[in-house]
C-alpha cells in the first residue's frame, strides 16, 4: 500500500510538469486523473500476467505429485487439483475474500465506521459490482486484486495434499478446501495483509512480502493435521519401524512440475508489488531466481555429502525450497541476501527431509520444502530486510542491526521477534482449525480408505478407472474380446479350406 | 522332442536371435521375467531411504526343437550369452511330448520344421 501511494504521488508529479504544455483545455487536475487512471490500469496488466503465472503453478503441483506418487495412483492427483481449485474458487469468492480483505474496523475520513476488526474483515461477501468492500465500491481493480488473492489461497491449500497422497478419501479434499478458503486461510491472510493485528505489533509491522509464512507455511501446518490423523501408507515402515523408500513412479513428472512451480513463482514473488511502480517487480524476479538456484545447488550438495548419491527428487525439494524461503523477503532484501537465503533453505530440506521421514510419511517433503522454508523465509526477512526496500512501521534485519552503525540492534532484534509471532500465530491458528476440520471428517465420512482401496489404487477405488490404462489392462483384446485388427489378413486367406481341415483332421 | 528354457542377459537375446533364424530356427519366444541366482539385487536410494531389489530383469528364451538339434542350440546360447560374469543365466533342457500347430491342426515333428518358401508367400 505504502508502494503505492508513492506512484501516486510521482503521477502526480509527472502531470503537473507535461500539462502546461500539452493541452490548454484540458485542466491539470483533468490530466492528473488521467495518469491516475493509466497507472492504475499499468499496474493491473501486470498483476493480471502475474495472475496467470500463479494459477499456472496448479500444474506444477499437479505433475510434482503425480511424479512422487505410484502409478496406480496418479488420475487422483489430477482429480484433487482440478476439484480443489473450482471448490476453493467458490469459497473465496462468497466468504474468504470478505474474511480476508473486508475491512478492519476504524473509520473512514467522513468518521463513518468501517466493517471488520482486525481478526477478521467484515465485507466483501459474495463479491460483486459496486458492492462496498471496507469503504471502497468495487471496480474491475478490486475484482482482479480478488482474483489474484484467490491464486494464492489456491496454492495454498494445493500445498497441504502433498503429506495425504495414496491413501485419502477423496471427499476429504472437497470438504477441507471449503473450509480452507472460507475461513482458514482469509484469517491469515487477513491478519498479516488484510489489516490484521499483525500489521501492527508494538508500532511494528510483520514483513512478508509474498507468503512464506501466510500461504507455504499456512499450507504445510495444514498438511501436518492431515498426516497426523491419516498415518502412514501401508508399507512405509518395516516391522522394526525403519522406514522404507516408496518410490515415486516419474521423475520426469517430479523435474516438470518443479520447473513449472519456479516459473509460476515469477508471478507469485513479483506479482506481489501489485504493479509496476519503480519497477521493483524487477528487484523480486531476480532475488526469486537466485534464491531458487541456491536451493538447488544446496539440496544437492547435502545429500550428496550424506549419501554420496545425487538423489533427484531432493534437487527439486531444494527448488521449492529457495523458492519458499525467498518468499517473504523477496521484496525486502538486496541481491547479495537471496542466494544465502536459498542455500539454507535448500540444506534445511535435506536434513528436514530425512527427519521427518523417519517418523511422519510425508510422500512429497511438502513438510519440509513448504513448512521448514517457510518458517526460515520469514525469519530470513528479520535478518536479512534491507533499510533500502522496507516500510516505514518495520526494521531493517539484524544484520545491519550489527555491522551498519546507523541502525540500532534493539529495533532490529524487535523486528526479528516480530517475525517469529507471525510464525507462530499462523502455526497455532492453522493447526487448531484444521485438525478440528480433519477430526470432524475422520468421525463423519471418514478420512482414510480402506486397506484393500489402498492396495489396489485410488484410481480404480476411488474414480472408478487407472490413470494409466495401459499398465494395467494391458490389451482391450484381452478382456473385450474384439477381434485384433493388427493382424491384417484377409478372413479367406486366414481360414483353411475346409477339405485341408478334414485332411489334417483323419491322420 | 525338446523344449530349452534359457535364461539370459537381455542384450544376448538379438545376437542369439539372429545365428538361430541363420541355423533354420526362426520359431522362438521370450518372457521378461525378474529372478534371483547368484548376482545380487539392486540398491535403490530414494529421499534418503534405500530399497533393496532382490530379483534381477532377465529374458527367458523359449525353443521347442527335434531331440538331434539339441547341440546346436545350446551352443549357439553359450556362445552370445556367456559374459563371464556372474549373472549369465542358465539354460534348462526339458522334454516335450506333442506338438501342434493351430493353423492347420497337425502335429509331430514336422511343426518344429522351418517353412518352404512357396509356403511362407503363400
Amino acid at each position: 500500500m505504502k508502494k503505492k501511494l508513492g506512484i501516486a504521488a510521482l503521477l502526480t508529479a509527472t502531470a503537473a510538469l507535461v500539462a502546461p504544455g500539452v493541452a490548454s483545455a484540458a485542466t491539470l487536475g483533468e490530466l492528473t486523473d488521467t495518469v491516475a487512471t493509466r497507472g492504475s490500469e499499468l499496474n493491473m496488466v501486470w498483476v493480471g500476467i502475474a495472475c496467470v503465472l500463479v494459477f499456472l503453478m496448479q500444474a506444477g503441483f499437479m505433475f510434482l505429485e503425480i511424479g512422487f506418487s505410484r502409478q496406480k495412483n496418479v488420475g487422483t492427483g489430477v482429480a484433487k487439483v482440478l476439484v480443489n481449485l473450482a471448490v476453493v474458487t467458490i469459497a473465496w469468492w462468497a466468504v474468504g475474500y470478505g474474511i480476508a480483505e473486508g475491512g478492519s474496523g476504524g473509520v473512514d475520513e467522513a468518521g463513518v465506521p468501517l466493517p471488520g476488526n482486525e481478526i477478521f474483515g467484515g465485507s466483501g461477501f459474495f463479491f460483486h459490482f459496486d458492492q462496498l468492500v471496507a469503504g471502497a465500491p468495487v471496480n474491475g481493480e478490486t475484482a482482479m486484486l480478488m482474483l489474484f488473492g484467490l491464486a494464492f489461497c489456491a496454492v495454498s491449500l494445493a500445498i497441504v495434499w502433498g503429506t495425504t497422497l495414496e491413501r485419502i478419501k477423496f471427499g476429504a479434499y472437497v470438504v477441507y478446501a471449503a473450509v480452507f478458503g472460507a475461513v482458514i486461510y482469509p484469517l491469515i491472510a487477513h491478519g498479516v495483509w488484510g489489516g490484521g493485528f499483525l500489521g501492527d505489533v508494538g508500532g511494528k509491522e510483520v514483513m512478508d512480502f509474498a507468503g512464506s509464512s501466510v500461504v507455504h507455511l499456512t499450507g504445510a501446518v495444514g498438511a501436518l493435521a492431515a498426516l497426523l490423523l491419516l498415518g502412514p501408507r501401508i508399507g512405509k515402515y518395516d516391522a522394526n519401524g525403519k522406514p522404507r523408500a516408496i518410490p515415486g513412479h516419474s521423475m520426469p513428472l517430479v523435474g516438470l512440475g518443479v520447473i513449472i512451480l519456479w516459473i509460476g513463482w515469477f508471478g507469485f514473488n513479483g506479482g506481489s508489488t501489485f504493479g509496476t511502480g519503480e519497477n521493483l517487480f524487477g528487484e523480486v524476479m531476480l532475488n526469486t531466481q537466485l534464491a531458487a538456484a541456491a536451493g538447488v545447488i544446496g539440496a544437492s550438495l547435502a545429500i550428496y555429502l550424506k549419501g554420496r548419491t545425487l538423489d533427484v527428487g531432493m534437487a527439486g525439494n531444494g527448488a521449492i525450497a529457495g523458492l519458499v524461503g525467498i518468499t517473504a523477503p523477496s521484496g525486502f532484501v538486496e541481491y547479495w541476501a537471496a542466494p544465502i537465503i536459498g542455500i539454507v533453505a535448500g540444506f534445511l530440506v535435506v536434513f528436514a527431509v530425512l527427519a521427518i521421514d523417519k517418523v511422519l510419511d510425508d510422500p512429497v517433503g511438502a513438510l519440509s520444502a513448504h513448512g521448514l522454508a517457510g518458517i526460515w523465509g520469514t525469519l530470513a526477512v528479520g535478518i536479512f530486510a534491507s533499510p533500502r526496500l522496507i516500510g516505514e512501521t518495520a526494521a531493517p534485519g539484524i544484520w545491519y542491526g550489527i555491522f551498519d552503525g546507523d541502525v540500532a540492534f534493539g529495533g532490529t532484534l524487535g523486528q526479528l521477534a516480530v517475525q517469529g509471532l507471525a510464525v507462530v500465530f499462523t502455526f497455532v491458528v492453522v493447526f487448531a482449525i484444521s485438525i478440528a476440520t480433519f477430526a470432524l471428517i475422520k468421525a463423519t465420512i471418514g478420512l482414510r480408505v480402506s486397506p484393500e482401496e489402498e492396495d489396489a489404487g485410488l484410481d480404480i477405488s476411488s474414480h472408478g478407472m487407472y490413470g494409466y490404462p495401459e499398465v494395467f489392462i494391458p490389451q482391450p483384446e484381452y478382456s473385450t474380446g474384439m477381434p485384433n485388427t493388427m493382424a491384417g489378413a484377409p478372413a479367406a486367406a486366414a481360414t483353411p479350406a475346409p477339405a485341408q481341415m478334414a485332411a489334417t483332421e483323419t491322420k | 522332442m525338446k523344449k530349452i528354457e534359457a535364461f539370459i542377459r537381455h542384450e544376448a537375446f538379438e545376437p542369439i536371435r539372429t545365428e538361430l533364424l541363420d541355423k533354420g530356427f526362426p520359431s522362438l519366444s521370450i518372457v521378461e521375467v525378474k529372478g534371483s541366482g547368484r548376482q545380487k539385487g539392486i540398491v535403490e536410494r530414494y529421499r534418503g531411504s534405500t530399497l533393496t531389489v532382490n530379483v534381477r530383469p532377465k529374458l527367458k528364451l523359449e525353443v521347442v526343437i527335434e531331440d538331434k538339434d539339441q547341440a546346436v542350440v545350446v551352443e549357439t546360447i553359450l556362445k552370445h550369452a556367456r559374459t563371464g560374469e556372474v549373472g549369465d543365466g542358465k539354460i534348462f533342457v526339458l522334454p516335450v511330448e506333442e506338438a501342434i500347430r493351430i493353423r492347420t491342426g497337425e502335429g509331430g515333428e514336422t511343426v518344429l520344421q522351418l517353412h518352404e518358401e512357396s509356403e511362407i508367400s503363400g
